[in-house]
């Protein structure tokens, strides 16, 4: 089952449109085993949801991401949990990592402006209790995302029929 | 003046599969499931290798069997996939692709009037290169009710005092058939018997869907009598390095290696560099082509099963080889018909000998959105033809 589950799994990351009824042919399981086994990995927080990737840079909506590097305080009792929920609680955060190395924690931040984003960073981030110091880094360019390619122009350059 | 031909490559037929590319290359916005390559571009670590040799400027010569780096590597994986053991010294030459593995072996072994058993469906080359080197070609017409393998009575049945060498080619292209362990040790009796070599084109060995590949050579008494042609194209998705390569006894080694030194020199270097990494390095990579692979396939099958479309259910390589002798159609009637009016091009299975006649090879080496489209219009075509048939 174990296997079924981490077949399944990667092909919904590739693809988390795929009809179940494909899935079962692909994998040569039932259609109603499919759909059990995804009911149950969404239950279990397996499957935490099915976002869209999507190239922002070509609609006219107005949109900037940066990374932050945070430098956190533990907390007694509660290490980082604590002070990354109250971080990830902010629905201009997109995305929080624990780290190791020189910093503790990464946050992605999303706006509509650098200035609202820096201003997110100087009001919210940077004086709640817990952070040490902030470090902001503006992405200019997404050229991949989630394991797929932002600009794909790929054409089937191969012989149309070949032996 | 007098006739600057050859009169040996004046009577060689011109490839079906060229007549067929011809038709379909006047129709740009066709979709083909015609072609003979992987979808898959080479994974980047290869070819990050290619371009740091050329970064290096390892751009000479490389001895003529090829990089001994590359030929130790190749020992190794055989001995871990399909224990299969050569010396990389004498028992291994890197080939411009397995093509020219098939001919170099042909060449080396062969004396005018020597028969080959070539069974058929396969792929186009054996027969031209089985005359190219003065042999005489000596075809078997596998059936599609032994999914395509070669029997033992079938192969008994085609021997003759002047048989001299056997080209066996599983994973087959165009049926997809595979030959098992236990299919494989009936015919090797044969061969025994009657003191037959074997060219064993396993150019698809690392894509077998039931269970692994099992190489003839690796079967008693059979290495001595086997040459093996394997390379890079369909498992490493390296089509265009054009890099291959033929092991076996290095008594027969030592002669093919003289005739790819006069005729080649020897494979890319580049390529060669590149492939030292495919071995040692990406054996995931199979792994996950070979998946990808596997779920077209399942798809394939599903969807002929749902449209009533006869089909024998194929193990390996990627193809597969619907029947389609219920329409009354020969194989290239209905494909030049479905070429025409669905803009779906198959390739005619008599284009792989003529008991291919009433088949139609149709690769999925094609992302499943783009096979999805072209079942669905074969679909459509067959319902069509049914209908049509009803009229009547």
């Amino acid at each position: 089952m174990q296997q079924e589950r981490t077949k399944i799994l990667k092909l919904l990351q590739n693809n988390s449109k795929l009809a179940t009824a494909d899935i079962a042919v692909m994998l040569g399981m039932d259609e109603a085993v499919v759909i059990h086994t995804i009911q149950d990995m969404e239950q279990e927080q397996i499957i935490c949801g099915y976002n869209t990737i999507i190239n922002w840079d070509k609609t006219d909506v107005e949109r900037v991401t940066a990374l932050i590097e945070v430098k956190v305080a533990p907390q007694r009792g509660e290490g980082f949990d604590r002070v990354a929920e109250r971080i990830y609680n902010y629905e201009e955060v997109t995305s929080l990592f624990l780290m190791s190395g020189g910093f503790d924690m990464t946050v992605f931040i999303e706006g509509k402006t650098m200035k609202e984003v820096a201003q997110f960073v100087a009001r919210k981030l940077a004086p709640m209790e817990g952070v040490l110091s902030t470090s902001t880094h503006f992405v200019l360019k997404k050229y991949k995302e989630g394991g797929t390619k932002l600009e794909q122009s790929k054409k089937d350059e191969r012989l149309v029929v070949t032996a | 003046m007098r006739n600057p031909l050859s009169d040996t490559v004046i009577k060689m037929k011109p490839s079906g599969i060229r007549k067929f590319f011809d038709i379909v290359s006047e129709m740009p916005d066709a979709i083909s499931l015609g072609v003979g390559e992987p979808d898959f571009d080479t994974p980047w670590n290869i070819r990050e290798e290619g371009i740091y040799s050329l970064e290096k400027g390892r751009t000479f010569y490389t001895s003529n069997a090829g990089l001994l780096e590359l030929r130790q590597e190749i020992c190794n994986y055989l001995e871990r996939r399909f224990r299969l053991s050569y010396n990389p010294k004498d028992e291994v030459l890197i080939t411009v692709g397995g093509s020219e593995g098939i001919d170099v072996a042909l060449r080396a072994m062969l004396n005018p009037g020597d028969e080959v058993i070539i069974p058929e469906p396969c792929f186009v080359s054996y027969v031209p290169c089985v005359q190219l080197a003065g042999g005489v070609p000596v075809t078997v017409s596998l059936k599609n009710e032994n999914q395509f393998r070669l029997t033992k009575e079938e192969l008994e049945a085609a021997i003759t005092e002047k048989t001299k060498i056997l080209m066996l080619s599983y994973p087959n292209n165009p049926t997809g058939a595979v030959m098992e362990r236990e299919d494989l040790e009936a015919i090797a009796e044969v061969i025994i018997k009657h003191d037959l070599y074997v060219i064993s084109d396993e150019i698809y060995a690392e894509l077998t869907y039931n269970s692994g590949h099992t190489s003839i050579a690796s079967l008693p008494g059979m290495w001595e009598r086997t040459i093996v042609i394997n390379g890079f194209s369909k498992a490493f998705a390296m089509t265009g390095w054009r890099l291959g390569f033929a092991v076996g006894p290095a008594m027969i080694l030592e002669q093919m290696t003289k005739v790819h030194q006069f005729a080649i020199m020897c494979a890319p270097t580049n390529s060669q560099y590149a492939a030292v990494v495919a071995m040692r390095d990406c054996d995931k990579d199979i792994v996950r082509m070979r998946e990808a692979y596997d779920q077209r396939r399942r798809y394939l099958l599903d969807a002929f099963q749902k449209m009533g479309l006869s089909c024998f259910e194929p193990y390996g390589a990627f193809y597969i080889f619907p029947c389609i002798k219920e329409f009354g159609l020969s194989s290239e009637e209905f494909a030049t018909r479905l070429l025409h009016s669905k803009k779906v091009a198959v390739v005619p299975g008599d284009a792989f000998g003529e008991c291919g006649e009433g088949f139609l090879r149709i690769s999925y080496a094609y992302s499943l959105e783009e096979l999805k489209v072209a079942i669905g219009r074969l679909g459509e075509f067959i319902e069509e033809l049914r209908e049509g048939k009803g009229n009547d």
